[in-house]
């Protein structure tokens, strides 16, 4: 039963992670993506303290907050500043998760939150850490819940956002044209990002959702340009690397997170050689 | 936080604050300086990706040798950095995937390797191991003499490569085809600069952690970036930068023993960019906007004065007062910003207001028959020289006539050999002697 649940807590944050991330690579944001994984730290730190507890919906709030954030100082160091993207996300996320680790320190004590559970997450107490009602009814874990939320939101704001955010995506201009808020979505996006960060958080880490993110999506880029085709494997890709990825961490009994960035890169390596294999040209003698 | 506090810690007595101090300035210094050729190079956030990959390198040489020897732990790290950096080259060349998406693939992945083995060693019960994790969040607390020596060898290596192949990393950092015209081996250079952007990132890690190394590539060149265009200037000064961040980072874990160093150092570093992005004379936000408000106001003024003018030249008399529904009814200007630019003008002597409205002064009308005048000129210019339509060269010269200096109208002026007219028939005015 325990494996069940921590497989299913992977693949529940492995999917709307991949499927987002789709998007970011398309839109040749991953950096952007990686950037907001770290910076929704302080926003993360802040509502503990505030809340004295992981209530999900104040942290789903302050990671919120500062995912926005973290987005528009990037654009705004970008395009007000002149400063080139790459240092203007290099500057942003490192000053933020810096900001989030003092207040970690500023807070030792009164918060429950360490910095290894920064890195990389207790998805190994997801069993554990059960859902108990008032009158004590054990619900199972809560995890389960809160992955299972985000990953219907983000699954609706997929599907409801479909049109819009394929258009943003693949023609800006034209979409400005017919009418669609390029900024808005464009904001949207970066939000939904934020929120399956914060929600992944506790189970894999701010640093091992990237992997989440873009190896995944990276993957199904090798194998097709098609972007409904692309989501399929990335979320077939999901559940491979959270049932593999847990196993092989209990045959090394080390981090089952680590565990699933590992499958997660090694199944992007086979494709990559795969790729490289049959995509050479054959030889003219 | 009195001052015999920051005398203490400034005179270096305890040996503890020495190692601390000095470590942390010399690694902060030192990346800083590689960090400026990355960040011309436009590749920032490659330093990002090798600081999370050198993790399983150092949890590798950890586990090979079952100490922790700062020099192995070195090597392995540097073995690791250095894939990953070739893996992300390997991946944009041979694939569809972009390079910021094969970074954060790349760095990823290696760091999930490297978290993977730090708690797999963890459970394994070597006693050593303790302290691995210093590499995660960095420890600068923890740096000993031994540390420090590896450290300041290393600084030294890399501040004297610098130096050697100064010229060579410029041209390739601002310009690679050309340095590949002149026969530089681009190649070996680019592999020089990322050698040393390794041993800048392994060099930090220590003190600074995986996440927050990229910071002290990145921010101190980027801070640097605002207050100069000389690369010399720019590498001092964030070296300079990082220095001072790891000083002031080093005091304040010195003071509050609780705070963690490298975070703070992080922070100095990111404040003094923030406020440069802001402050920094001629790139700074806050300068460009004050330049951009000045060059609004100065377009604004010059435009009532020309308009008054051509209004003067339909009517045959310049001084004649205008009312404000005269001006309007001519150009559409924003009443708010008509009113504040006719009591600008009146102000500098080059209006004066009557019951009847505003006139011209004489320097009035000197300088709305200069602006008339460049307009016009210009006008003529894109039509005879670079063969635009007449109908579209307006919109052109309503931009450039603000701009164009007193000598570059002279050579307008020789070169259209003093015209008469403009490509709408109406006449160029010149100052009469």
């Amino acid at each position: 039963m325990e494996a069940f649940w921590i497989i299913l807590a992977g693949t529940l944050v492995a999917i709307p992670c991949g499927l987002l991330g789709c998007y970011l690579i398309l839109r040749n944001m991953a950096m952007v993506g990686d950037a907001i994984s770290h910076a929704v730290l302080p926003g993360i730190v802040i509502a503990f303290f505030v809340s004295g507890s992981r209530e999900p919906i104040s942290m789903l709030l302050g990671a919120g907050v500062l995912g926005l954030l973290t987005t528009f100082l990037i654009e705004f160091f970008h395009s007000k500043a002149r400063l080139q993207t790459d240092a203007a996300i290099g500057v942003t996320f490192t000053w933020l998760f810096a900001l989030g680790v003092i207040l970690i320190s500023v807070f030792a004590g009164q918060v429950d939150l360490d910095q290894d559970c920064v890195l990389y997450g207790e998805i190994a107490y997801v069993p554990i850490d059960l859902w108990i009602t008032g009158s004590g009814i054990i619900m199972g874990p809560r995890v389960i819940y809160i992955m299972g939320i985000v990953f219907l939101l983000v699954l609706s704001f997929i599907v409801i956002g479909q049109k819009q955010l394929f258009l943003t995506t693949f023609d800006p201009s034209f979409a400005a044209a017919t009418g669609v808020n390029v900024a808005l979505w464009h904001y949207l996006l970066m939000g939904a990002v934020s929120f399956t960060t914060v929600g992944a958080f506790e189970s894999v880490g701010a640093i091992l959702v990237v992997a989440f993110l873009i190896v995944p999506p990276a993957t199904a880029y090798l194998l097709t340009e098609d972007l409904n085709k692309m989501m399929l494997i990335t979320t077939l890709l999901g559940l491979a690397i959270s049932f593999i990825g847990y196993h092989l961490a209990v045959w090394l009994d080390g981090s089952i997170a680590g565990a699933m960035s590992v499958v997660a890169g090694v199944l992007f390596g086979l494709v990559f050689i795969y790729k490289e294999i049959t995509s050479r040209p054959a030889l003219v003698n | 936080m009195s001052m015999n506090n920051i005398l203490e810690f400034l005179s270096l007595t305890d040996p503890n604050v020495r190692y601390v101090v000095i470590g942390s300035i010399l690694l902060a210094a030192s990346s800083a300086i590689v960090g400026t050729f990355t960040l011309l190079k436009k590749k920032a956030l490659v330093g990002d990706a090798v600081a999370h990959s050198v993790l399983p390198g150092v949890c590798l040489a950890f586990m090979l040798s079952g100490v922790k020897n700062p020099v192995y732990l070195i090597i392995g790290a540097f073995i690791t950095g250095w894939i990953s950096l070739v893996l992300i080259d390997t991946i944009t060349a041979r694939s569809k995937i972009k390079e910021d998406t094969a970074i954060g693939l790349i760095l990823s992945v290696f760091f999930g390797i490297g978290i993977l083995m730090v708690t797999v060693i963890q459970k394994s019960g070597n006693a050593a191991q303790s302290g691995l994790d210093h590499f995660l969040f960095g420890q600068a607390a923890s740096l000993v003499g031994n540390d420090l020596v590896v450290f300041s060898g290393i600084a030294l290596i890399l501040m004297a490569a610098v130096w050697l192949f100064f010229k060579e990393f410029t041209v390739i950092a601002f310009d690679e085809n050309f340095a590949r015209s002149i026969g530089f081996p681009v190649r070996t250079l680019e592999l020089i600069l990322t050698t040393l952007t390794v041993l800048a990132v392994v060099t930090g890690i220590q003190a600074i952690g995986v996440v927050l190394m990229a910071a002290m590539l990145i921010t101190p060149a980027a801070a640097a970036r605002f207050w100069t265009d000389k690369l010399k200037v720019m590498i001092v000064l964030a070296a300079g930068l990082g220095a001072f961040s790891g000083l002031v980072g080093a005091y304040i874990s010195y003071v509050a023993p609780a705070m963690p160093t490298g975070p703070w150092i992080v922070m100095v570093v990111s404040i003094i960019a923030v406020l440069s992005f802001f402050l920094a004379p001629r790139k700074g936000i806050l300068f460009r906007l004050i330049t951009q408000r000045k060059f609004r106001k100065q377009m604004l003024e010059e435009n009532i004065l020309k308009l008054l003018y051509q209004l003067g030249e339909a009517q045959g008399s310049y001084y004649q007062p205008r009312t404000i529904e005269e001006i309007v009814a001519r150009r559409p200007f924003q009443m708010s910003r008509l009113k504040k630019g006719l009591r600008n003008l009146n102000r500098q002597g080059f209006l004066k207001s009557t019951e009847k409205g505003w006139a011209y002064t004489r320097a009035g009308k000197r300088k709305g028959q200069r602006v008339t005048k460049l307009h016009r000129l210009w006008e003529l210019y894109l039509t005879e020289y670079l063969r635009i339509a007449p109908d579209h060269v307006h919109e052109d010269a309503e931009t450039i006539e603000h701009i164009i200096t007193p000598e570059l109208e002279r050579r307008l002026e020789e070169k259209l050999r003093y015209p008469k007219l403009d490509p709408h028939q109406s006449e160029i005015p010149y100052p009469k002697l």
